[in-house]
């Protein structure tokens, strides 16, 4: 029972291109879904499909969402609160932020565990 | 007063002036406030419950639909006002002067909490907080629900206005730093129609 990740942009094919990223991680142990797009081929956000993201990875362990910016980060907040303490948001840079997540998950790390990882990634340094 | 007229008049209103707001949305944000809120607001009109249902009902629903199906900031932020305006109202079958303002402190009190601004950042709160408090001051000086509503409006309109010189602090406006000042915010002209809306319906 691993904890779910869900990753939540304004575009879709970042959002699946940052999944696709965060789930090798742990020899594709880590159960990762994408959350893009306002649901109808455009940009923007959807509390809907990130509802159906949460239930596809949700497995009793909670689930952890990353967001990108502006309304993907206050969508998941909502989401957050409809869901009363089995999904929290993560305050983390998306990709970075899902690589360590999923390392963390696909680890057997609790949710609290998860979140710390995934905030962790604030600190990677790149020079 | 009835909620569900002012949810329709809302709807009217918004896609009317919804060229409008997405061109200021365009100014320092993405470009698409004013077509979301006509596709949330019209998924608002086309939830309402059929009949008498009570104003805190109608509130629910609308809310509920517009966080389905807005798409943006806004959705999330007014569909979580109508949603808190609604549960403020439970199944009270009449709206009044206090419960009015009892609805408006909710929304605000909801928008404050998810999007974690404060006045002066340049956003919705900008409109709705001196509102809250004009609505407020009006009911305290004996104000029926009409007039309490029509100063409500007013100060909306000019918390809207004061945002143009404001640099943003606040959603996808404030990467922008002070580039964003000289502008308009779309949220506050929303929120400035929405309680106009309210007002002319009140």
């Amino acid at each position: 029972m691993s904890v779910g990740i869900v990753i939540v942009s304004h575009s879709r094919a970042l959002a699946e291109g940052v999944a696709e990223l965060a789930a090798t991680m742990g020899a594709g142990e880590a159960a990762v879904a994408a959350a893009g797009g306002d649901g109808r081929g455009g940009l923007g956000t959807s509390a809907e499909l990130i509802e159906e993201a949460v239930a596809t990875v949700s497995a009793g362990a909670g689930v952890v969402l990353l967001a990108d910016v502006g309304s993907s980060v206050l969508t998941a907040k909502l989401v957050v609160q409809d869901a009363g303490g089995e999904v929290v948001l993560a305050d983390a840079p998306l990709v970075e932020g899902a690589i360590a997540a999923a390392s963390a998950a696909a680890a057997g790390a609790d949710m609290a565990a998860v979140v710390a990882a995934a905030e962790s990634a604030h600190g990677f340094r790149k020079t | 007063m009835n909620t569900a007229e002012w949810i329709r008049l809302a709807a009217e209103r918004i896609a009317a002036d919804a060229a409008h707001l997405s061109r200021l949305d365009a100014a320092i944000g993405d470009g698409d406030h004013g077509h979301n809120l006509e596709r949330g607001f019209a998924a608002a009109v086309a939830a309402l419950p059929e009949g008498d249902a009570p104003p805190g009902k109608v509130l629910l629903a609308a809310g509920r639909a517009i966080v389905a199906k807005t798409g943006g900031a806004s959705g999330p932020l007014y569909g979580t006002a109508l949603r808190r305006a609604g549960k403020a109202l439970g199944d009270t079958p009449d709206l009044d002067a206090a419960g009015l303002g009892a609805v408006l402190q909710a929304a605000l009190e909801g928008v404050r909490e998810l999007g974690q601004a404060g006045e002066g950042d340049k956003t919705m709160v900008d409109a709705l907080a001196p509102a809250v408090a004009a609505y407020e001051e009006a009911l305290a000086a004996g104000g029926d629900l009409a007039a309490c509503a029509a100063a409500a409006a007013e100060a909306a309109d000019q918390g809207a206005q004061a945002t143009v010189p404001m640099q943003a602090r606040k959603g996808r406006a404030s990467y922008l730093g002070p580039r964003s000042t000289g502008h308009l915010d779309p949220g506050a002209a929303s929120t400035a129609l929405l309680l106009r809306a309210l007002a002319d319906v009140a």
